[in-house]
């Protein structure tokens, strides 16, 4: 656990004092991952350099693990948390297999374990280890460097990781690749991470918290899906855009809004029955035909059902597209949106129907938790910046 | 290829050109005039070559320790004042520091040796710092984030990294030792400035030249020597020669 208790940096500036960080206090639990958040110049990277010590705190203190940091070794506490700089910090004069393995080496490895630690981490940044390892930094993109820089800070399987904007000089693309990346790996690791962006996305991605600064105060301490349904305050609201609403939908999974409910006719079920299953349900245009496997085969609007006489088999239409369990509302609206439905259904691994996705409940959803505003980061602990805001 | 085939050609006219002239100082009998001095330059080559190993030598060895003391942190207080006299240091001529030397140390080897150490050491301490100070923040902060001592900061990520300028430097310095041996026969040491000195002396052309010419000639050996050490020292990351 890293523990922040009154930490302030005050930096004497020849014009003025300059405070990057004011009295800042949290907890980040084992095996979480903490983003800070908030525009250029809040006290981000401050805030985590005081924890390993590269940059020394004016007062406040740090515990990880209980333990505080101003009375440990400083090298001893930096080789046990892996630091990602913003800057990336490759060493020019070493090859990236020498930048990859330097920790291990000052932790005293053996040989062949440090170089198959390489190779290791190689494969988990998704890089080449036989192109890559006996290049040199200056040989490499932007982003490749940043993934090595990453993989530097993991080598040592450091507890503890601290990590400035490591995905900053990646392409949107490779970004989201790597943001999956790392966190199936976290799933596996449970490392206690501290994480810088400036990026809200990524923020709602990433973290299982996130702290969001302003002018070197902590104004909110809250999990991601908190922080959207209840900004504490105008700055907050401001920050995370007017979207906000819709990018809850990130966060929530179908399994959270679907409901197993689901009316459907098969294929030699006659149209008049659909027209009365359609009323039945309270449908408005449509209902969902299965085939024998009970998976989705096609649609029967109540148009053709009431005018039409004769088998579903005979008369239905293209099946919509349908969703599962862990995908989340986004892909879900973005789907509806495509194809003008208001619902969908959703399948299991079989593909068979588990049930449906209505727009009426993803708003429902959206809009209840938004009204629970007051009490719901209660279990977080209150930090005294943030309850005088 | 134009320009490839217009080296060649530039080539080719050289070798002819050098050929027309060997030929015709052997007519002359230019050839056995140099010769005559044979023995003299190889005995004084020995010497200019002790001269400027031992300056040299001793220089390095003082100027990358001073330079690399200069560059760290509990000395940032002193270092820039300091770099400013080493700086006015270096453009004083070598040969008022040769005399300076003569006037505190009297005539011999011993003058000689220190008035050159002196020319040597400004420019390598000087690029030693300059280069240190130059390594990027960046790195310093990521080599002590991970939890680097100082010592391992300096030799696997400072060093490495200015060696390149510091090889600049000692290169630079070498070439000026090498080019000022000669005035250290002025205050009685050895070296090719004897030939070169006493044919000044006399009008003796030939005898000049024998000195001079392997002393021009000593200066491009050395420069190409730290220029292949270096090449072969600096990692290929940071060796812009080698990129
Ligand atoms: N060494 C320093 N001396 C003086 N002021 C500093 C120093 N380092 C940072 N600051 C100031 O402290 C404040 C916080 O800086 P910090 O680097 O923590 O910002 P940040 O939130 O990481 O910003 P960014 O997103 O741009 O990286 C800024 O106003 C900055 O100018
Ligand atoms: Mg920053």
């Amino acid at each position: 656990m890293i523990q922040l208790d009154n930490l302030t940096k005050v930096f004497e500036t020849p014009k003025e004092a300059v405070v990057a960080a004011d009295h800042i206090s949290m907890n980040v639990p084992d095996g979480e991952i903490c983003i800070l958040l908030g525009p250029s110049g809040c006290g981000k990277t401050t805030t985590l350099k005081m924890i390993n010590r590269i940059i020394q705190p004016t007062s406040g203190k740090v515990f990880i693990n209980d333990e505080d940091t101003s009375g440990m070794n400083t090298q001893d506490l930096r080789r046990n948390i892996g630091y990602v700089i913003q800057q990336i910090g490759l060493f020019p004069n070493m090859t990236i297999e020498e930048n990859i393995t330097i920790v291990p080496k000052l932790l005293g490895w053996d040989k062949n374990r440090y170089k198959k630690r390489a190779r290791e981490m190689m494969d988990m940044i998704a890089m080449d280890a036989e192109a890559f390892l006996k290049r040199y930094p200056s040989e490499l993109s932007g982003g490749q460097q940043q993934r090595i820089g990453v993989a530097r800070a993991l080598a040592a399987d450091p507890p503890v990781m601290l990590m400035d904007e490591p995905f900053g000089a990646i392409d949107p693309i490779n970004r989201a690749v790597i943001q999956d990346e790392f966190l199936k790996m976290q799933q596996e690791l449970k490392k206690t991470i501290m994480f810088v962006s400036h990026d809200i996305d990524e923020a709602i991605k990433m973290g299982d918290r996130v702290a969001v600064f302003r002018e070197g105060k902590l104004v909110q301490y809250s999990t991601p899906d908190d922080l959207l349904a209840a900004p504490k305050n105008a700055f907050i609201e401001s920050f995370l855009g007017e979207d906000r609403a819709l990018k809850r939908l990130n966060l929530v999974k179908v399994s959270e809004v679907v409901s197993a409910d689901i009316g459907s006719v098969r294929p030699d079920d006659t149209l008049e029955t659909a027209l009365s299953r359609i009323d039945d349900f309270g449908y408005q245009n449509s209902i969902l035909m299965v085939n024998d496997r009970h998976q989705p085969a096609g649609v029967i609007t109540r148009a053709v059902a009431r005018t039409t006489k004769g088998y579903c088999r005979d008369h239905f239409q293209s099946a919509p597209p349908v969703v599962r369990l862990d995908d989340d509302l986004r892909k879900v609206a973005s789907l509806m949106f495509a194809n003008d439905t208001t619902w969908l259904p959703c399948v299991d691994d079989e593909g068979r129907v588990s049930g449906q996705i209505t727009q009426r409940a993803m708003t429902h959803h959206l809009g209840s938790r938004f009204r629970s505003r007051p009490d719901n980061s209660a279990s977080i602990r209150p930090d005294s910046n943030a309850a005088k805001e | 290829m134009p320009i490839r085939s217009l080296k060649g050609g530039v080539t080719a006219l050289l070798a002819v050109l050098i050929f027309i002239a060997g030929v015709w100082a052997q007519s002359s009998g230019l050839i056995d005039e140099f010769l005559f001095y044979l023995p003299d330059v190889q005995y004084l080559v020995v010497g200019h070559l002790q001269l400027t190993a031992i300056s040299g030598g001793l220089a390095i060895a003082v100027a990358v320790p001073l330079g690399i003391l200069l560059s760290r942190p509990g000395m940032a207080r002193w270092a820039e004042s300091l770099m400013q006299v080493l700086n006015v240091g270096t453009t004083i001529p070598t040969l008022a520091v040769l005399a300076l030397s003569m006037s505190f140390l009297g005539i011999g080897i011993v003058p000689a040796v220190f008035g050159l150490f002196v020319a040597t050491l400004l420019p390598i301490a000087r690029n030693t710092y300059v280069g240190l100070k130059g390594v990027s923040p960046a790195l310093m902060e990521a080599a002590a984030g991970i939890g680097m001592s100082p010592a391992q900061r300096l030799f696997r990520v400072e060093l490495p990294n200015a060696l390149y300028v510091i090889f600049a430097g000692i290169r630079t310095a070498l070439a000026i030792n090498v080019g000022t041996v000669p005035l250290a026969f002025l205050i009685g040491a050895g070296g090719l400035g004897e030939l070169i000195f006493t044919g000044i002396d006399l009008y003796d052309t030939v005898m000049m030249l024998s000195g001079a010419i392997p002393t021009a000639l000593l200066a491009i050996v050395v420069d190409a020597l730290i220029a292949s050490i270096a090449f072969l020292v600096v990692p290929r990351g940071v060796n812009p020669a080698r990129a």
